[in-house]
């Protein structure tokens, strides 16, 4: 078996049109995103939804010296992480299947964790 | 002995092309280890390389390949304790169907996951028995460049998960579409850089063309990969009256068409024909319909144009491109006239301005209709985009023409 974490990304165009969906629309999103994560559920570890990038902070050690702390994302302005979740499946083909199938729109990055030996 | 020596080049780019894969897969079963099989495969084609010169090629090359790369395996396992407990539920049963083998490598290959620099080259080398040097020297690249890109490529296959398994029938048709445009990006590096009688050790068209065949006696009920095959037989029988004793290149109006191999003609045109019989079209088998037109046609003029245009529509109802739309245009100029192509091919321009076919077919166009200075202006740009020095003298060559 092998072991990925989706990351759930999107661009701010992405976050822009969710965040002008209607009560009924966001309803609706999150029934389908529901169905998928009932229908996966045996291949999934732990996972969250993330609050928006305007409440992220960072910690970055560039340059060796002391670490910095600074409002706002690593990866400011492209692709926001706006969730994740742990996947356990026999292999790629597998976890790209289910990533296929996901409802939630924008990009799925697939990554695999590294197994401690 | 140089005589000898050339001869034996020969037969081992034969032999390596039929075994490499073979043995690949053959060692990938045993040890379930792509990494290990591919590497293992590479050190024993390069003792052959070492040794068959000298003592002539062994009589059953493939147990000799496989013995040698398995030995390579065993003693590299052995050195890497880690792969100790592989080895002891490592199975010796031979393969049910060896042609399933192959196909499972050519697709581990060619998986989407990889890109398509790293599925060009790991192809070449696990399915096809290239050198890493033979690979570098067929794309100009540097040994270790190469070197690099394969280690990388095979540490994502094994980090990554991707699977050693025939896809599922539904995935089947993306996979094999995946695969084929690998080889017919290997066989257009091929066929686009051979200019005049410039040949390299190992040329990369015929080894794709090679392997587009291989693919289609694995998978005898898959009309594409007869498709792509009658494609590149088309553009084989048509490759040597493209370039003048001088090297230059000659436009399809002004070839030999006696020239021309008809006998590969028939060939693919038979095969146009078997995967028709499938009655599941597809880009490949359309872009061959469409090749073969222009080789069963006695002349330009005498050319079936109004088939081309149908056959563009279905291929831009299949798959969509601004290039297809473009040809579709030319054809539509040998039918209508400049005027009805010049507006579809002027839609274009935002798609296109930065392809130089676009703008020197434009130029051609203009220059049809009387409008020099516009023309002119169009076939400057062309020139500016073109790097193949071969398509350059061509567009130079015009350009005087319209001075005069």
């Amino acid at each position: 078996m092998m072991k990925y974490v989706f990351l759930f990304c999107g661009t701010p165009a992405d976050q822009a049109a969710f965040d002008a969906l209607t009560p009924e629309e966001l309803g609706a999103r999150y029934a389908q995103v529901g169905r998928w994560f009932a229908e996966h559920r045996e291949r999934l570890g732990h996972g969250n939804q993330l609050q928006g990038p305007e409440t992220g902070t960072t910690v970055s050690f560039q340059g060796g010296g002391r670490p910095i702390v600074k409002d706002g994302l690593f990866l400011e302005g492209k692709e926001l992480v706006g969730g994740y979740t742990e996947v356990e499946v026999a292999d790629l083909d597998e976890a790209l299947a289910m990533a296929k199938s996901w409802p939630g729109g924008g990009t799925v990055e697939i990554r695999p964790v590294l197994e401690q030996r | 002995m140089s005589g000898s020596a050339t001869l034996t080049t020969a037969v081992l780019t034969d032999v390596f092309r039929e075994e490499a894969g073979r043995v690949t897969a053959a060692l990938i079963r045993r040890f379930g280890n792509f990494d290990l099989a591919e590497e293992s495969v590479q050190d024993a084609l390069v003792a052959a390389l070492e040794t068959w010169p000298r003592d002539g090629v062994p009589e059953r090359p493939t147990a000799w390949l496989t013995t040698v790369a398995t030995r390579r395996a065993l003693n590299k396992l052995d050195r890497d304790r880690r792969y100790r407990e592989k080895l002891a539920d490592a199975s010796v049963a031979p393969a049910d169907h060896p042609d399933d083998d192959r196909l499972r490598l050519i697709l581990t290959c060619c998986h989407p996951a990889l890109s398509r620099e790293a599925q060009v080259a790991l192809t070449l080398r696990a399915v096809a028995g290239f050198t890493t040097a033979e690979i570098a020297r067929a794309f100009l690249a540097s040994e270790a460049t190469i070197s690099q890109r394969l280690v990388r490529a095979k540490r994502k296959v094994a980090a990554a998960g991707i699977p050693y398994r025939i896809p599922s029938e539904a995935e089947l048709g993306n996979r094999l579409g995946e695969v084929l445009d690998v080889l017919y990006l290997v066989f257009n590096e091929g066929h686009l850089a051979t200019k005049g009688g410039a040949t390299t050790p190992r040329d990369l068209s015929g080894e794709a063309a090679w392997l587009a065949a291989l693919l289609c006696r694995l998978l005898p009920n898959e009309p594409e990969p007869m498709g792509l095959l009658a494609l590149m037989k088309l553009h084989l029988a048509r490759g040597p009256s493209r370039f003048d004793a001088a090297g230059e290149m000659v436009l399809l109006a002004d070839q030999d068409r006696a020239s021309w191999d008809h006998a590969l003609i028939s060939e693919a045109i038979q095969l146009i024909e078997r995967a028709a019989g499938r009655a599941r079209p597809g880009p490949y088998q359309l872009e061959a319909a469409i090749a073969a037109c222009h080789a069963e046609a006695p002349s330009i003029e005498g050319t079936d144009w109004r088939q081309i245009v149908v056959l563009y529509d279905m291929l831009l109802a299949l798959a969509p491109s601004p290039v297809v739309r473009l040809n579709r245009e030319i054809a539509v100029w040998r039918i209508d006239g400049p005027e009805a192509a010049l507006r579809g091919v002027e839609a274009l321009s935002a798609d296109l301005d930065g392809y130089h076919l676009f703008h020197a077919a434009r130029g051609e166009m203009l220059n049809q209709l009387g409008r020099r200075e516009q023309a002119r202006a169009a076939q400057e740009r062309a020139l500016d985009l073109t790097q193949n020095s071969a398509e350059r003298a061509l567009l130079e060559q015009r350009l005087l023409s319209l001075a005069t």
